[in-house]
C-alpha cells in the first residue's frame, strides 16, 4: 500500500511524543510549544531532514516545502503566495545555504499571519465586555467558554455565562458544570427555548449584578443553514440593542483539524455577526492549523487564542511568532 | 451542498476537454493539474491526490484516451472509475452478530458527532426491527451522559449509564449484561472523544474492545476535516482497529475530501453519512453515487430513493412531466411545498438533478420559515393566477398581498423565485435535449 512508508514514520513519532505532565510554573511560550510540540514534530522533523539533505537550493526543495505547507492545511492559494515570497526573499538576500531557508519561511509565514498590532489580544480593557462565542458543531465552543472564563477571572474580572445553546441535548448542563468549576453564575432557560431570550435575560442580569464580562454560548450551526444563521444575527442584534455600552468581541471557534471549509465558515459567520477574533482549538492533536493563514490573508480576522489541551488553563493567547516558531521548531 | 464545488471544478476542466477532437499529452497534463487542484481544495489528502492523479494519468496517456475519438468523455470515465474504486465500489452495510446482542462501538475525535450518530444509528436500526440499547461510556466530557439520555428519550431507546465515576470498560461490560437481561438485541456504546495521540485514552478503547468484543467498531469522522484526516484514521485503524466509518456534517458546504482520504488510508468502507440536525437525517453511504456526484452528474439514484420514500409516486410522475414540458404551475408548487416537509428542501432536491450545479442554485435560496408565507400567498391566488402567473398585474399583486397578510415585496419575491425555478427547469431539459441530439456526454436523467 502506498501509505506504508509514510505511516511507519508517523508511528515512530507518536511513540516518542508522549507529552510530559504540564506543571503550573511553566511559561506561556513553553506551554504553547509543548502543546504544539506533538502536532509539529512530524512537520519539523520532515522539514529539517529535508533541509539537511539539501546543500543547494533548487526547485525540488521549494516543491517539497510547498507540499509540507499544503499538508498543514495552509491551502493552495496561500501556499503559492508563501512560496512566491520565500523565493523572492531567497533571491533578494542571495541565500545559498538551504539551512537558512527555514528561518526565511518562518518570517514569511509570520508576515502572512500578522494582522494589525495588538489585534491578537482579547479586548478586556473596559467594562463591561461581551464575548459572543460562535462556530459550527463540535469545534469546542462550550469547552472554550470554560477556559475563557478562567482566563478572564485571572485578569480580575467578574464573569457571567449565558447558556445560549438551547438546541444540543446536554449543552446547558455542560455549561453549568463549567460555571460551577469557575464559580461563575450561569443564566439558563430550558432546552428548546429561544436562545435570543436567554441572551436578553443574561444581559439584564449582567447589568443588575454588574458583571464585567458576559460570555455567551451559542448552538453549533453549519454556516450554510440560513435559518440558523438568521437566528444568530438576531442574537447579535439583541446584544447591540440591549447592551450598547458593552465592548463586544465575536469569537469564532475553529477546530484545527478543519480543512479549507474553515475559510467559508469565517466568511459566513462574519456576515451575520462581524467577527473580531478566532479561537483555534484542538491544536494538541496532529493537526497543524495552517488554515488560519489563508483566513488572516483573505479576511483579516486575527486569531486570539489557541486551545492546546483539555485542562481549564489550556487556552493560550495567540502570538504569531510563537505559533510559527512552535510550528517550525522542534 | 455536498461536493458541489468539486463537481463544478471538474466539470469546467472537462468542458475544456470536450471541445477537443484529439488530446495531446499536454492536454491531459493540464486536465490532471486542474483535477489535482480541485481535489486539494476539497481537502483530499496530498498523498491520496498524488496517487490518484498518477493512476488516472497512467491510464489516460496509456492510449486509452489519446486514441479515443471522445477524449473528454474518456477522461471523465477514467476519473469516475478511479474515484469509484477509491471510494469502494459497493455499498457497505453494518453486520449483525449471530449470537445477540450485536455490539457496536463508536469511536472518534472530540466533536466529530459520536453521540448524535449513536442516536441516529439506533433510530435507523430500530426501524429495521432491532431493539437497541445505548451505553454511555463517555465519562470525561461534562454532561455527555445527559446528552445521550436526551437523545435516547427522543427516539424512545433506553440508555444505560453508571455515572462518570466508573471505568468505561466496566460500564461497557455492565451495559451488555443489561441488554441481555432486558432482551435488547443491539448495543451501541458511545465512547468519549479522544485525540488519536492520547495513548492513555487509546489504550482505554483497546480495553473496551477486549472486554466486549464488538461486532463493529465505527470511526466517526467530521466531513470538514482537512489534511489531518489521514493521521486520525490511520491511528484509530492501527491502534484500535475499525470496521467502518460514519461521515458526519455532510449537510454543510464542505467538499468533503476527507471521505476519499479516510477511505484510501483505512481501506474500510464508509457506511453511513450524517446529513442534518434531525435524528432521521442519516443515510447509507453510496460510493458509486458519490463518485457520480463529484463529477457533476448529479445524484439521480438518491433523488429517486428520496422521492419514493416520501413522495406520492403518481404525483411525482406528473410533476416530472410538468417539469419537462414547463407546465409547472403555482398549484404544483404548493403541492410540492406540502410534500417538501417530508422530503427536504427544494434546493436539496434540485441539487440532485444532473446538470443543475451550485451556481444555478445560488439565487434560489428558500428560507424554510418563509414557506408559511409562500403557502399563504399561493392560497390567496385565484385558480387562473396559479396556472398562469403572467396575468398577475399590479392590482392583483396588491390583492394577493392583502389576502395573505404579506407585503407586495414578498409577493414579488415569490413570483420572481417561481420564474427562476421555471427557467432553471427549462435549462436542464434543454441540456438533456442537447445531449441527446449532439451525442455529447449523456446526462443520466430518467426522471423521478
Amino acid at each position: 500500500m502506498f501509505f506504508n512508508g509514510w505511516n511507519k514514520d508517523q508511528n515512530e513519532q507518536q511513540e516518542t511524543n508522549q507529552e510530559p505532565q504540564q506543571s503550573e510554573t511553566k511559561g506561556f511560550f513553553q506551554r504553547l510549544k509543548e502543546g504544539l510540540n506533538k502536532t509539529t514534530k512530524d512537520f519539523t522533523g520532515k522539514l529539517d531532514s529535508l533541509l539537511m539533505g539539501y546543500g543547494k537550493i533548487d526547485d525540488e526543495l521549494f516543491e517539497e516545502l510547498e507540499e509540507l505547507l499544503i499538508m498543514a492545511d495552509v491551502g493552495y492559494d496561500a501556499t503559492m503566495k508563501a512560496m512566491e515570497k520565500l523565493q523572492e526573499k531567497v533571491r533578494e538576500q542571495r541565500v545559498e545555504d538551504a539551512s537558512q531557508v527555514k528561518g526565511l519561511l518562518k518570517e514569511v509565514l509570520v508576515d502572512l499571519l500578522k494582522v494589525e498590532e495588538a489585534g491578537h489580544q482579547l479586548k478586556l480593557d473596559q467594562d463591561p465586555t461581551v464575548l459572543l462565542v460562535v462556530g459550527v458543531n463540535g469545534v469546542g465552543k462550550t469547552t472554550t467558554i470554560g477556559k475563557l472564563t478562567a482566563y478572564c477571572q485571572k485578569q480580575g474580572k467578574r464573569v457571567m455565562l449565558a447558556a445560549g445553546d438551547t438546541f444540543r441535548a446536554g449543552a446547558i448542563d455542560q455549561l453549568e458544570i463549567w460555571g460551577q468549576r469557575s464559580n461563575a453564575p450561569v443564566i439558563r432557560h430550558q432546552e428548546g427555548s429561544d436562545p435570543a431570550a436567554v441572551i436578553y435575560d443574561a444581559i439584564h442580569s449582567a447589568k443588575a449584578k454588574e458583571s464585567q464580562v458576559l460570555i455567551c454560548d451559542t448552538a453549533g450551526r453549519l454556516h450554510n443553514k440560513k435559518n440558523l444563521m438568521n437566528e444568530l444575527g438576531k442574537i447579535f442584534r439583541i446584544l447591540d440593542r440591549e447592551f450598547p455600552e458593552a465592548q463586544k468581541e465575536v469569537l469564532l471557534v475553529l477546530d484545527a483539524t478543519t480543512g479549507q471549509n474553515a475559510i467559508q465558515q469565517a466568511k459566513t459567520f462574519g456576515e451575520v455577526a462581524p467577527l473580531t477574533g478566532i479561537v483555534l482549538t484542538k491544536l494538541d492533536g496532529t493537526a497543524r492549523g495552517g488554515i488560519i493563514i489563508p483566513i488572516a490573508q483573505t479576511l483579516g480576522v486575527p486569531v486570539k487564542f489557541v486551545g492546546v489541551g483539555e485542562q481549564i488553563d489550556d487556552l493560550q493567547p495567540f502570538d504569531p511568532e510563537a505559533f510559527v516558531t512552535a510550528m517550525l521548531d522542534q | 451542498m455536498l461536493f458541489e464545488g468539486l463537481a463544478e471544478k471538474l466539470q469546467s476542466t472537462f468542458d475544456k476537454l470536450k471541445g477537443k477532437g484529439k488530446l495531446t499529452e499536454a492536454d491531459v497534463k493540464e486536465a490532471m493539474r486542474e483535477v489535482k487542484l480541485a481535489l486539494l481544495e476539497a481537502d483530499v489528502n496530498f498523498k491520496v491526490v498524488k496517487d490518484f492523479i498518477n493512476r488516472v494519468k497512467e491510464r489516460a496517456v496509456g492510449g486509452e484516451v489519446l486514441e479515443s475519438l471522445t477524449p473528454g468523455q474518456q477522461v471523465i470515465k477514467i476519473v469516475n472509475e478511479e474515484m469509484t474504486a477509491l471510494m469502494g465500489s459497493t455499498q457497505s452495510k453494518v453486520t449483525f452478530s449471530s449470537s445477540p446482542p450485536t455490539v457496536y462501538m463508536m469511536v472518534g475525535l472530540q466533536g466529530s458527532g459520536k453521540t448524535t450518530s449513536c442516536g441516529k444509528l439506533a433510530n435507523l436500526l430500530k426501524k429495521q426491527q432491532k431493539t437497541p440499547l445505548l451505553v454511555a461510556a463517555d465519562i470525561y466530557r461534562p454532561a455527555a451522559i445527559e446528552q445521550l439520555k436526551t437523545v435516547g428519550s427522543k427516539i424512545d431507546v433506553p440508555v444505560f449509564s453508571m455515572g462518570s465515576q466508573v471505568d468505561p470498560v466496566n460500564i461497557a461490560k455492565a451495559g451488555i449484561e443489561e441488554a441481555k437481561k432486558n432482551g435488547n438485541d443491539l448495543v451501541i456504546i458511545d465512547t468519549a472523544g479522544r485525540l488519536h495521540v492520547d495513548n492513555n485514552l487509546m489504550e482505554e478503547l483497546q480495553n473496551i474492545k477486549k472486554a466486549v468484543k464488538p461486532q463493529e467498531i465505527l470511526l466517526v469522522v467530521d466531513s470538514m476535516t482537512g489534511q489531518d484526516a489521514v493521521n486520525v484514521a490511520e491511528s484509530f485503524s492501527e491502534q484500535v482497529g475499525i470496521d467502518g466509518v460514519i461521515l458526519t456534517k455532510l449537510d454543510g458546504d464542505t467538499r468533503g475530501g476527507a471521505a476519499l482520504s479516510v477511505r484510501a488510508v483505512t481501506q474500510k468502507p464508509i457506511k453511513f453519512v450524517g446529513m442534518g440536525e434531525k435524528i432521521e437525517e442519516f443515510e447509507a453511504f453510496h460510493p458509486d453515487r458519490m463518485a457520480s456526484r463529484i463529477l457533476g452528474m448529479g445524484d439521480v439514484l438518491s433523488l429517486i430513493e428520496k422521492a419514493q420514500t416520501s413522495m406520492d409516486m403518481k404525483k411525482a410522475q406528473e410533476l416530472e412531466k410538468k417539469m419537462r414540458t414547463q407546465q409547472f404551475t403555482f398549484d404544483d408548487f404548493l403541492d410540492q411545498l406540502q410534500q417538501m416537509k417530508n422530503m427536504g428542501s427544494m434546493k436539496e432536491i434540485l441539487e440532485m438533478i444532473p446538470g443543475v450545479g451550485g451556481k444555478q442554485l445560488k439565487n434560489l435560496d428558500v428560507d424554510e420559515k418563509e414557506l408559511v408565507y409562500i403557502e399563504a400567498i399561493i392560497q390567496s391566488m385565484t385558480r387562473e393566477e396559479r396556472t398562469d402567473p403572467g396575468v398577475i398585474n399590479g392590482s392583483r399583486r396588491k390583492r394577493i398581498a392583502a389576502g395573505s397578510g404579506t407585503s407586495i415585496q414578498q409577493v414579488n419575491k415569490l413570483l420572481k423565485q417561481f420564474e427562476q425555478t421555471r427557467k432553471m427547469m427549462k435549462q436542464f431539459t434543454d441540456m438533456e435535449k442537447g445531449a441527446k441530439k449532439g451525442g455529447k456526454f449523456k446526462l443520466p436523467f430518467p426522471g423521478f
